[in-house]
């Protein structure tokens, strides 16, 4: 750490990549590696699967973790992004405008976080408990609205047909291209995060957190800092969405109902919203749960296994996973040391 | 001008029930700084449990009334069991109450499966009355109109000229002063959240009587419960009720007037509301 004080003038990525530590090498390895070894179900299903919802989750470790604001809106913007992919590609029902890949990712991306920047502009005028309620009415509205309104949502079907396009001749939608996609993508946004956590912006935002008093006596602009990094969030998002309607194949009001919202927030607080791998860990256990609760109890009762799972850690472990993880390495330390 | 009129009456009526969920929303997080967010549940839970007394005892009046004593015992273990173990850590009280009515919703899908359901108010209570322009309107409908803006002014003259409530709202504005002068807080506040609770489980009975039960239905509710609580103001009955009627208009003028655009209203509202009076119509500056 103290190096890194004096290395002010290198170039910003090689000093990040030095300071990859050996456990986080094993472990992008042993991503890189995972299809050799995986079944289709184990790439696709848990893999991919947990890599962009953790991508999703990443969005709201951004907001809640560096900028105190818990929104559940995030499940909301992942599917404007979808939607957005849905109607200006091609879909089945052939109500999409048909424009080509590279135009419509980013129209699906620019829409989602235009939609965020509006979230944020409505919901950083209030703190703390506020803010989960007006983002989850938010979540809850544009839900509602994308059901009664068949002129532009195409209401309760929704979408369907939607793929990933074809590009360099691949399909994207095999399991390992899809999985790789999905791998390299995370990477994108965690090292993002990471590297938004350590910059000046990130640093005002945590600072913001911790006393948003203070910060606007010295002369930060709180409000813009807060929708900005909703603007932000709103990335990862997008990303995350655009995985989600190419893994279903389709878009529907209920992929973003309030039941998918809480579930992303349930995703977040698992994995703990300390470090940015924590929603990553967290997506891991939910997609395990939700795959293989049926051996646990039954299928259907999987919202009682994942709620129980997540009071338990809201109850005895507020900091996640991630959490129990560091008090376990404390005091090993501290035997280790004693 | 019948459209208009019918349109206005059920956006009355679904105000009335809305204000019966919210106040009590709005009054527990007033006092108490908690967003219950299973007051949907408990909505939901106080209709069937209501349909499951109407159904063993045939009576419709022990199923409202079963309806609110399960939900405001069942708001009382709330406040003792979990809230009064998180004081002041408003957050984590938030995400324990999300995880409850996951656990809840599920809990409820499985003794009572997903069927939707619907049960008959008593005769007296039915059947339609003349009235000038739309001809005739649902009795029971009225019913609730009444039966809302007689527990709105209950609750308004429990809380401006009662001893509790005058406790309660002195411990809306500051809890710690109410307590030194020797009042037991904790007892008020387990009160009021009885009462916050048990009001969500009557509405939940009167509710599924007018419209049904089902599933979801607990997120509709919630979604009613902010909104109307973000607009209103928190911990204000006359915020409750101007919020709920905005919303109950705004949602029925919306569903008859331009269908596929219902939802923006409301919405639309709520961002007014917060552009130019963050706090609420009705409510006071943190």
């Amino acid at each position: 750490m103290a190096a890194d004080l004096t290395e002010t003038t290198t170039a910003a990525t090689p000093r990040f990549l030095a300071q990859l530590r050996p456990h986080q090498i094993v472990l992008g390895l042993f991503l890189l590696a995972y299809p050799l070894i995986a079944s289709d179900f184990w790439i696709v299903q848990i893999g991919a699967q947990t890599l962009f919802l953790g991508l999703i989750g990443l969005s709201l470790m951004l907001l809640a973790g560096y900028g105190g604001m818990v929104s559940l809106a995030q499940m909301a913007i992942a599917g404007m992004a979808g939607y957005m992919f849905a109607i200006f590609g091609e879909n089945s029902a052939n109500l999409g405008l048909g424009w080509p890949w590279w135009l419509v990712l980013p129209t699906a991306i620019l829409f989602a976080v235009a939609f965020a920047t509006v979230t944020g502009f409505l919901s950083v005028r209030t703190e703390g408990i506020y803010t989960i309620m007006i983002t989850l009415a938010i979540a809850v509205a544009f839900f509602y609205f994308c059901q009664q309104n068949y002129a532009i949502f195409n209401g309760f079907n929704g979408f369907a047909g939607l793929k990933p396009p074809q590009v360099f001749g691949v399909d994207w939608r095999a399991p390992y291209p899809f999985y790789y996609l999905a791998l390299a993508v995370a990477a994108l946004g965690y090292f993002g995060v990471l590297y938004l956590s350590r910059s000046t912006f990130g640093i005002a935002l945590q600072a913001i957190r911790d006393n948003p008093r203070r910060m606007a006596a010295l002369g930060f602009n709180v409000r813009a800092h807060r929708v900005a990094a909703y603007a932000l969030a709103a990335v990862p998002a997008a990303l995350g969405g655009l995985f989600l309607v190419w893994f279903n194949g389709r878009i529907s009001p209920g992929t973003i109902n309030v039941g998918a919202a809480i579930n992303i927030l349930v995703i977040a607080i698992l994995g703990g919203l300390g470090r940015p791998i924590g929603p990553f860990i967290g997506a891991l256990i939910f997609v395990l749960l939700d795959n293989f609760a049926i051996d646990l109890i039954a299928r259907e009762r999987f919202n009682l296994v994942i709620g129980g799972a997540f009071l338990a850690v809201v109850l005895f472990s507020p900091d996640g996973v991630l959490g129990l993880w560091d008090k376990l390495k404390r005091r090993l330390a501290k035997r280790g040391g004693a | 001008m019948k459209l208009f009129l019918l349109t206005f009456l059920n956006g009355l009526t679904l105000a009335a029930l809305y204000f019966l969920v919210a106040s009590g929303f709005s009054l527990v997080f007033g006092l108490m700084r908690n967003v219950n967010l299973a007051h949907g549940s408990l909505y939901l839970l106080g209709a069937y449990i209501g349909y499951s007394v109407i159904r063993w005892t045939g009576s419709w009046y022990l199923g409202v009334a079963g309806g609110f004593l399960a939900i405001a015992l069942v708001g009382l273990l709330l406040q003792l069991l979990i809230f009064r173990h998180m004081e002041g850590q408003d957050m984590r009280q938030t995400m324990v109450t999300i995880g409850l009515s996951i656990v809840l919703a599920d809990v409820m899908l499985w003794i009572w499966s997903g069927n939707t359901y619907q049960f008959e108010a008593p005769d007296i209570l039915t059947g339609t009355v003349a009235m000038p322009f739309v001809k005739i309107y649902s009795m029971y409908r009225l019913v609730i109109l009444g039966t809302s803006i007689a527990i709105g002014i209950g609750l308004w003259l429990f809380l401006n000229k009662t001893p509790i409530g005058m406790m309660i709202r002195a411990g809306v504005d500051d809890r710690a002063m109410l307590a030194a002068t020797g009042v037991n807080v904790p007892l008020v506040f387990a009160v009021t959240f009885a009462i916050g609770a048990g009001l969500a489980g009557f509405a939940g009975v009167v509710g599924g009587t007018a419209l049904s039960i089902a599933p979801g239905e607990d997120v509709r509710y919630l979604l009613a419960s902010l909104i109307v609580t973000i607009v209103g103001g928190m911990g204000s009955i006359v915020g409750a009720a101007i919020g709920a009627l905005l919303i109950g208009m705004a949602e029925q003028f919306g569903l008859a007037y331009s269908p596929t655009y219902g939802v923006v209203y409301t919405f639309l509202i709520m961002v007014l509301v917060l552009a130019f009076r963050p706090q609420g119509i009705m409510g006071k500056r943190a």
